[in-house]
């Protein structure tokens, strides 16, 4: 049998991790594997600073793989707004193996933040900050594709960022198109394959996503139906995830407002659902508010219960008022 | 008893399940691939924390696992409160140090017969490692080296497997370029440099040595699962080993 010297024991422990000589960043701790790559943190030696490295697992060539990174870096650096994590830079490995740096966001995954989270306030209030980003993304013609609690960051400064755009869609181009000739510089890495032709990465029938946060025509893999509403599905998933917070602890009775704009932001028809992400996240501030939502046509108990619990004190104020003014003219009669 | 080299039987059912099987053959299977994982670092461990000659801790190694078997040690490890690792190992430490104490090492047996261990191989690695004693006076520094020898053991017969998996598939190339760069390469040998001593083209190279690479990642996970006393260990095992989650 080989023996293994210690050299090649710690060379087979790492030998996934991936060869950054002749980059301008140093390696650092695995964050995070995924389907076709992995995120690892690494340091930027010329700029000294932390930063988060996205690559493919094995080198792909002109691959599919290669580009659907490169498109997501691509796309990315389209969407410059403070929820989304910046890209900083595209490269190639000594092997071959494309990566990109972006932002290294140092926090939790919504899905383990939730706990921290005690009020239902507070929690709507992030899922609106979640909201902002996809907006300004269907702004930009960029369909995410992938909303679910673990793909959104939450910054130790409370900042939200939503991660993982490797299967977005673009909708409409703006500035260059994502679709030309993407050109990755590995001269120094002394890579044979520096470019690669994108090409359009999905396709009737193909089906990417999370099932519980992928809308029925996502799972369904009809990808000509897919447009902003399968994004305010997820959202209106990822709504029920915030809204329900930490089950395992509690298992909380919703508001009926909002489990209507849930149910209408989660509706199997898509033309059912919100027909955009800034209309749903209206919807939750008007029922943050107090005020009546679009998804759910309130009784008449339901409408003084729900004035009863906004102007509570004015009520209050006026009812005692009233009282006094009776028990006052009570004691005069007598 | 199965040299690790030999095709390994990867099985959901975990090793401790099989070892505490009623069915006679389950268990021995088992019992051979925790032999085959664990002599060499208890070997070592021996030889070096108790100082012993390799002909001592050759006797006192077949003891343990003949001990292993007599009390039924297996049975008694809670995967809830330390890894199987460290389990083998105090028991080994405990094993060791009652039998140096009564000096009265009896050849043990029962059912278990002594097994042809390869010592002399065991023993050639360990002057091929030049281990200097004085690094090893601490506890710790032993727990280090066993954690290593487990790991080189565990490594190793994944590697024959591998080995034995390109042949069986015509990939010996991949073998010998797996070979060649990971096993046996200086640090600053470029796939490069790879490609033209082997006649390739750079992308061969990557693809072949990606490929045995993956592979070998499979097979040695797959055999630590079988390793592991429960799916929790697994995961921390698997994560400290390769920077991977299994979840």
């Amino acid at each position: 049998m080989t023996f293994l010297s210690d050299k090649a024991l710690e060379r087979l422990r790492s030998h996934q991790a991936p060869d950054l000589s002749g980059t301008r960043y140093t390696l650092g701790e695995l964050i995070a594997r995924g389907g076709m790559g992995a995120v690892y943190a690494a340091e930027d030696k010329k700029l000294a600073r932390r930063v988060a490295l996205k690559v493919l697992d094995t080198p792909d060539g002109n691959g599919e793989l290669t580009c659907r990174l490169m498109r997501e870096a691509r796309i990315l650096a389209q969407l410059e707004h403070p929820g989304i994590v910046p890209v900083h830079d595209v490269g190639a490995l000594p092997d071959g193996r494309v990566f990109y740096t972006m932002k290294f966001v140092e926090g939790l995954r919504l899905d383990k933040y939730i706990v921290h989270l005690d009020s239902l306030p507070q929690r709507l209030r992030l899922f609106l900050r979640v909201c902002d980003a996809v907006a300004f993304a269907h702004a930009r013609g960029v369909l995410h594709r992938d909303l679910k609690p673990a793909n959104i960051m939450v910054g130790s400064f409370g900042e939200v960022l939503v991660m993982d755009w490797g299967l977005a869609k673009i909708l409409r181009e703006h500035g260059p198109s994502l679709d030309d000739t993407v050109v990755i510089s590995s001269q120094e890495a002394g890579s044979e394959n520096d470019s690669t032709q994108s090409t359009l990465i999905t396709g009737y029938g193909t089906v990417m996503g999370t099932p519980g946060y992928m809308s029925p025509e996502q799972a369904r893999g009809e990808t000509e139906k897919i447009d902003v509403r399968s994004d305010i599905f997820a959202l209106g998933a990822v709504l029920n995830f915030v809204a329900v917070g930490d089950a395992q602890r509690k298992s909380p009775v919703l508001p009926r407002p909002l489990l209507a704009i849930c149910g209408k932001a989660t509706a199997d028809n898509p033309s059912a659902r919100y027909a955009s992400v800034s209309e749903l996240a209206a919807d939750v501030s008007l029922h943050m508010d107090g005020l009546p939502v679009s998804a759910y046509a309130e009784n008449v108990l339901e409408r003084f219960g729900r004035l009863y619990k906004r102007h509570q004190i004015a009520i209050l104020l006026i009812t005692a008022y009233l009282i006094m003014r009776a028990v006052v003219l009570l004691l005069f009669r007598r | 008893m199965t040299t690790a080299g030999e095709s390994f039987p990867l099985t959901r059912l975990s090793l401790l399940a099989a070892a505490r099987s009623q069915d006679a053959s389950e268990r021995a299977r088992a019992l051979d691939i925790l032999f085959a994982a664990y002599w060499k670092p208890v070997y070592k461990y021996i030889r070096l924390k108790f100082s012993q000659s390799p002909q001592d801790a050759q006797d006192l190694t077949q003891g343990f696992f003949a001990e292993l078997l007599e009390r039924e040690l297996l049975s008694r490890f809670n995967p809830a409160k330390s890894r199987l690792r460290t389990y083998l190992r105090l028991c080994a430490d405990s094993f060791a140090l009652n039998e140096m104490k009564a000096a009265s090492r009896q050849k043990r047996g029962g059912e278990f017969a002594h097994v042809a261990l390869d010592f002399s191989a065991a023993e050639d690695e360990l002057c091929a490692q030049a281990i200097d004693p004085a690094s090893l006076a601490s506890p710790e520094s032993l727990e280090d080296l066993f954690e290593k020898e487990w790991i080189r053991s565990l490594f190793s017969s994944s590697i024959e497997e591998l080995r034995g998996l390109c042949e069986a598939r015509g990939k010996q190339k991949a073998f010998q370029l797996f070979e060649a760069y990971d096993l046996c390469g200086e640090a600053d040998m470029s796939y490069a440099q790879l490609a033209a001593s082997f006649s390739l083209s750079l992308t061969e190279v990557n693809n072949q040595l990606a490929w045995a690479r993956r592979e070998f990642r499979r097979i040695t996970l797959g055999r630590l699962h079988v390793l592991c006393g429960s799916e929790e260990e697994f995961s921390r095992e698997a994560k400290a080993l390769f920077g991977v989650s299994t979840q």
